[in-house]
Formats: C-alpha cells, sequence, structure tokens
C-alpha cells in the first residue's frame, strides 16, 4: 500500500509496479462481481468504477491517519485502494454477513470507517455537506485531517451540492472536491446537462483553488491532487478539483452504454491509465507477457478467492434487521 | 422556584449542555449575532464564541447536511431550523443520512445530534409557513420526535435529546416561546419517551402533544364545568410513543379524544388511535374522536386559519360526544 517515491518524485520500476497492481485489483475485483452478477449472485444496481481506478490509487496513496473518502455509489475502487478487504467487499455485493456493513448497504454503501472510506452515498450530491460537516469537526476539534469528496460531474447540478462546497468556501474547511467527470450522467452527455465545459468555473465563487487535468496516468494526478490535500492540511484551504476521466462499462449493469460510439471507447482505451502503466512496464522496465501474467495471475486469484470467500458467506441472521436502527437496538 | 419562558427553559438547556460538554455546538440561521429568530440562542455566542455558536447563510440541506457529517464525527450538533416549514428543504439529510446512518454502516457510525425549531401553525403566516411536521418525521425509522409545551418539558428534554446517541427531531412552537412556567434550579433531565399526565381524570382521555397541549386543558376546563372529569396527556415524545401511558389511562376511562394542531391524514394521531384500537378495543365505551387541522392548506385571513385550527369547544364537544353526554 505505501507508495515507494513521494508524490512528486518519478517513480522507480517498483513503484510503477505496486500502482499498476493496485489498479488491476480493483479492475479484477470489477470484473469478477460483473461476472457474479450476470449470474444472477449479486442483486440490485452495481455501478463500476471501471476506467477510473487511478483515481482511487493516487488518492488512497495520499491518505494519512483520519483522512476521510466520501464519493458516491460507484464506491468500490476506493474501498479497494484503502485496504478494505476485497473478501468482505464482495460479501457485501452479494448480500452476505461478512459484508463491508454486513449486508445492508450492498453494491452503493461500502463504509469502512477505520479505514478512512466514510461511504458509499446513493443520493445524488447528498453527500456534499455531510463531508463538509467531517471537514467542520477537522478543523472544531483541530485533528489535522482532510476530508476528499468525490462526485460526478452529474451531481454538479443538484443544490446539495452547492450548499456543501458554499459552506466549505465559507467557512474554509480542510476539504477537497473531486469531480470524477466521466462523462455520462448515466446515459446524458455533459454537453447536455450544462452549457459550461470547465466544471471548475465555480471555484472563484466559493474561494476555493481549483485544478483540472485528464487521468491518464496515476502518478501525475497523485502528484497534483497531493497539492490540493496539503493545502487543506495546511491551510484549511479548500480545493476544487475536476478530473477528466472514463468509464468503460455502462451507468450501472442495466446500461448497454449505447450512447456512445465504438470509435470513442478506442480512443479512450488507449488514454487508460491502467493500460498505460501496463505499457510502461512493457516498455520502460522490461516486463514481458509472462511477468504481466504473472502479476495478473496473483491478482485474479485473489479476487477469485474473495468470491468463493462471499458464495460461502452466509446470509445475515433474521434477527439482524432490526438492528442499529437506533442506538439501543444493538 | 424560578418562572421561565419556554424559550429561556430551552436556552437553559442549551447553555448547560455547552458548558458540559464541548463537543455540543450550535448552528442554525441567525443563531449568533441576531441572537435567535425567537431569541432562543440569546447570550450562547457571548459565552461561546464563533465556534460553537455558528451563523449559517440560508441553506437548510447544506447546513443540516454538516451537521450529520461533524455528529458522525464525533461532535454534538445542535441544528435550529428558524421553522420546520424550512426543513422541507433539508428533508434528504435528515430521512437518507441522519435516520439511516446507523443502519447503513452496520453499527459503525452514530448520529449523536438535534434537529430543534417551531413546528405548526403559528399566526397568519399562510400555507408555506403553517405546516406541522410530526407526521413526516414520525413517518420512518432511525429518528426519535419530541415536541414540548411547557418551560419544564422543554429543558428537561432538549437537555435529553443532546445526550441522545440517536438523532432527535425536537419541536417547539412559535406562539408558546412566551409561555411561562416553572423551572427548578440546576440540573435535571426528563427521559425521552415517556408521557406526562398534564392533568389526571377518569372520564375520558384527551390525548395531546405541542401546541393541542393549552387547547386540550382549556377543553377539560369546560368538561369539567359541565360535569365531565377528563385526564389530558401530554405524549411530549411522539416517536417512540409511551404506549402505557396511553394504553393505561384508556383502560382507566374507556373514552379517548385524540387532538391535536396537525393534519388528519396517516399521522401520528391516526397511529395513536391505531393503537388504541388494536390494543384495547374492548376496553373502549366509544368509538375513538379525533380533533386535528382540517384537512387543507392553511389560509393566511384570520377567520379562515382559525377555522381550520381545533378550538377548545371542538374538544370540549367531542369529550361530550365520546361520554355520551348531551351539550
Amino acid at each position: 500500500m505505501t507508495p515507494t517515491t513521494s508524490p512528486t518524485q518519478a517513480p522507480d520500476k517498483d513503484e510503477v509496479v505496486r500502482v499498476f497492481k493496485e489498479m488491476l485489483r480493483i479492475r479484477r475485483f470489477e470484473e469478477l462481481a460483473s461476472r457474479a452478477y450476470t449470474q444472477g449472485k449479486i442483486s440490485g444496481f452495481l455501478h463500476l468504477y471501471i476506467g477510473q481506478e487511478a483515481i482511487a490509487v493516487a488518492t488512497a496513496d495520499l491518505m494519512k491517519d483520519g483522512d476521510r473518502v466520501v464519493t458516491t455509489y460507484r464506491d468500490h475502487g476506493f474501498a479497494v485502494a484503502l485496504g478494505c478487504e476485497p473478501q468482505r467487499c464482495m460479501a457485501e455485493l452479494f448480500g452476505k454477513k461478512d459484508g463491508l456493513v454486513g449486508g445492508v448497504g450492498g453494491s452503493m454503501h461500502f463504509f469502512d470507517r477505520d479505514k478512512g472510506m466514510w461511504g458509499g452515498y446513493a443520493i445524488v450530491g447528498g453527500h456534499l455537506p455531510v463531508a463538509a460537516g467531517h471537514a467542520f469537526a477537522s478543523k472544531y476539534t483541530g485533528d489535522g485531517a482532510v476530508t476528499l469528496c468525490f462526485l460526478g460531474e452529474g451531481a454538479m447540478h443538484i443544490g446539495a451540492t452547492h450548499e456543501g462546497m458554499h459552506l466549505a468556501g465559507l467557512w474554509k474547511l480542510p476539504i477537497v472536491f473531486v469531480v470524477e467527470n466521466n462523462q455520462y450522467a448515466m446515459g446524458t452527455p455533459l454537453k447536455r446537462q450544462t452549457l459550461v465545459d470547465d466544471l471548475t468555473v465555480r471555484a472563484p465563487a466559493y474561494r476555493m483553488t481549483s485544478d483540472r487535468w485528464e487521468v491518464t496516468d496515476v502518478f501525475e494526478t497523485r502528484r497534483r491532487l497531493s497539492e490540493a490535500v496539503e493545502r487543506a492540511r495546511t491551510d484549511n484551504q479548500p480545493a476544487l478539483i475536476e478530473l477528466l476521466t472514463y468509464r468503460f462499462r455502462g451507468h450501472s449493469m442495466s446500461d448497454p452504454a449505447k450512447y456512445r460510439t465504438k470509435d470513442e471507447v478506442e480512443v479512450q482505451r488507449k488514454k487508460d491509465p491502467l493500460y498505460r502503466t501496463e505499457q510502461s512496464l512493457r516498455e520502460d522496465h522490461g516486463f514481458g507477457d509472462d511477468a504481466i501474467e504473472a502479476i495478473d495471475d496473483a491478482i485474479v486469484e485473489e479476487m477469485q478467492a474473495a468470491v468463493d470467500f462471499a458464495e460461502a458467506s452466509p446470509q445475515p441472521d433474521p434477527e439482524h434487521r432490526f438492528r442499529n436502527h437506533l442506538v439501543e437496538d444493538d | 422556584m424560578p418562572t421561565l419562558q419556554i424559550r429561556e427553559a430551552l436556552r437553559e438547556a442549551m447553555d448547560e449542555e455547552m458548558a458540559r460538554d464541548d463537543r455540543v455546538f450550535v448552528m442554525g440561521e441567525e443563531v449568533g449575532y441576531y441572537e435567535g429568530a425567537y431569541k432562543c440562542t440569546q447570550g450562547l455566542l457571548a459565552k461561546y464564541g464563533e465556534q460553537r455558536v455558528v451563523d449559517t447563510p440560508i441553506a437548510e440541506a447544506g447546513f443540516a447536511g454538516v451537521g450529520v457529517g461533524a455528529a458522525m464525527a464525533g461532535l454534538r450538533p445542535i441544528i435550529e431550523f428558524m421553522t420546520f416549514n424550512f426543513s422541507a428543504v433539508a428533508f434528504d439529510q435528515i430521512l437518507n443520512n441522519a435516520a439511516k446512518m446507523r443502519h447503513l454502516t452496520g453499527g459503525q457510525f452514530t448520529v449523536p445530534m438535534v434537529f430543534r425549531g417551531p413546528n405548526a401553525a403559528a399566526h397568519m403566516l399562510s400555507s408555506t409557513h403553517s405546516q406541522a411536521f410530526e407526521s413526516f418525521y414520525c413517518g420512518f425509522p432511525g429518528v426519535k420526535v419530541v415536541s414540548v409545551a411547557t418551560p419544564y418539558d422543554a429543558k428537561g428534554l432538549l437537555k435529553s435529546a443532546v445526550r441522545d446517541e440517536n438523532p432527535v427531531i425536537f419541536f417547539e412552537s412559535e406562539v408558546m416561546y412566551g409561555v411561562k412556567g416553572e423551572v427548578p434550579e440546576g440540573e435535571y433531565l426528563i427521559p425521552i419517551g415517556e408521557a406526562d399526565i398534564k392533568r389526571p381524570g377518569d372520564q375520558v382521555t384527551v390525548i395531546t402533544w405541542g401546541q393541542g397541549v393549552p387547547t386540550a386543558l382549556e377543553a377539560a376546563k369546560m368538561a369539567e364545568e359541565n360535569g365531565i372529569d377528563a385526564e389530558v396527556i401530554d405524549l411530549r415524545t411522539l416517536r417512540p410513543l409511551d404506549k402505557d401511558a396511553i394504553l393505561n389511562s384508556v383502560r382507566k376511562t374507556n373514552r379517548v379524544v385524540v387532538s391535536y394542531h396537525g393534519w388528519p391524514y396517516g399521522g401520528t394521531g391516526a397511529e395513536v388511535a391505531d393503537l388504541i384500537a388494536r390494543e384495547c378495543f374492548y376496553d373502549l365505551d366509544a368509538p375513538v374522536e379525533r380533533v386535528c387541522y382540517e384537512d387543507i392548506n392553511f389560509s393566511y385571513a384570520e377567520n379562515l386559519e382559525q377555522l381550520a385550527i381545533p378550538s377548545p369547544k371542538q374538544i370540549y364537544e367531542a369529550i361530550a360526544k365520546v361520554a355520551y353526554h348531551s351539550l
């Protein structure tokens, strides 16, 4: 998990291998989840992060003890990157007792407090005020923690997003808002959601710093993100960052993504940070097919073990449905 | 014993809890420099400073959500809505975040916080500012709901609400902030979940809360003048209901009027009537009567407004009806 180089240093070979593995773990986790979904073993909604993994991996590298990630329902990537056990994540998708939250939340509601995974929110934009509240508590108690709040570009147009950002700006809270602009809010492209191309144009209104880039390289993403995180940590300076990214799958498993062309997807495949990191291993560090396959096989094995664990895990106890609604229900 | 207004009792409760626990803070519109739209927070800014008495812009969804997030991170927020009418734009934060968080996280997070402010019609504010919200906030699990009608209850219950580990919806009333009553000096708590007999009686039970309490007490006085001894029960907590207090009284009097300042359809009054029908139908000597708002949007015009709100006379008539007493 720990980076072998600082965010600003050029990565050495071990570091490239490490981030490649971390991104690949998320991708293989989700591919196996996707298969389990088509087999009817996972139900409900399943929103895949495939294509966006570099963001979660870069973020996890920047987290210090007490820092928090608050994100959307597209949350598996952050959980795996932050070190939540894949088998417990998978068990949550299967609705099982050993799931991350005991099977009550499913795909959209991953929480693992001690790992800094503070949700997992399924009402678009509704988590921004909550994330601002975590940052408010950090400033109130002086705990030095930073809250990283992720949202899709589709969340930019709902009221709670504005109110959360506005209060964070007004009160100078230690928080970084990161818009993961994966180009589509379900099936609606950005140009039919808003007339601006650059979503960071709002940052000055909130007195936030801003940055905006296309996520093709995990190290660039980590370096530029670290600048905002450190300003939040040391100066209580909130930031608004827009990351141009791409999800290769539909909005959820029920979406065949017919609203985009094969050519568009092909262009994006070449920009995929995971693909580019693999290319770097091959071209810059002498990895051949066998070495790449060996890494991949080990990760597939880890994630298949997670599936096996999830299948074997029992359903929650019937009485569990009465627990945790109020504190005294325990 | 000192006599306080309800607003003063609420202020004492917040003051004492903030002095006791530095995790407690008050946040809302005009709570600081303006000292509260209804002066409930008067003096708190001077005593505790801007960090703990936090003025907000007009952004209920924002600051209600900030309260949830702060509570999850270990603080104990008191979120003041200038009126619960404005909580409508923060409903998602209360419904989907405050009420669900503990369950949704498998118990990893608790949300110890209070949402407080005036509820139900005040006077001539028309439909958007005259709404009773107990049916909404009692309508889902994960929260407790309190409604106070006296200074004594206001202080003791607000202190309990601040110390509760769950989100508590705390209803007050614009038209009752000036109501005076005795409040003992020093520390006391009233447990959430316990009703209070505001007037003992043995012939008819009147079940009420909030603004309904003074109205019901007036009606009980009219009943007494006409030879009917009515018991008035102030629920004080609307979720969870004090079922024992309700059922014990009904089993004693065998006649019930449910009277409250809120709408009739599918609400808290209906829940009480349903409880009585299920648990002690065979104790009843008359069908349960309900006296509440008319099922209409409120008007500004004074006569139209007053017609929609239950009067002591209407409640008295319901008491007489269940007692088979001629008017």
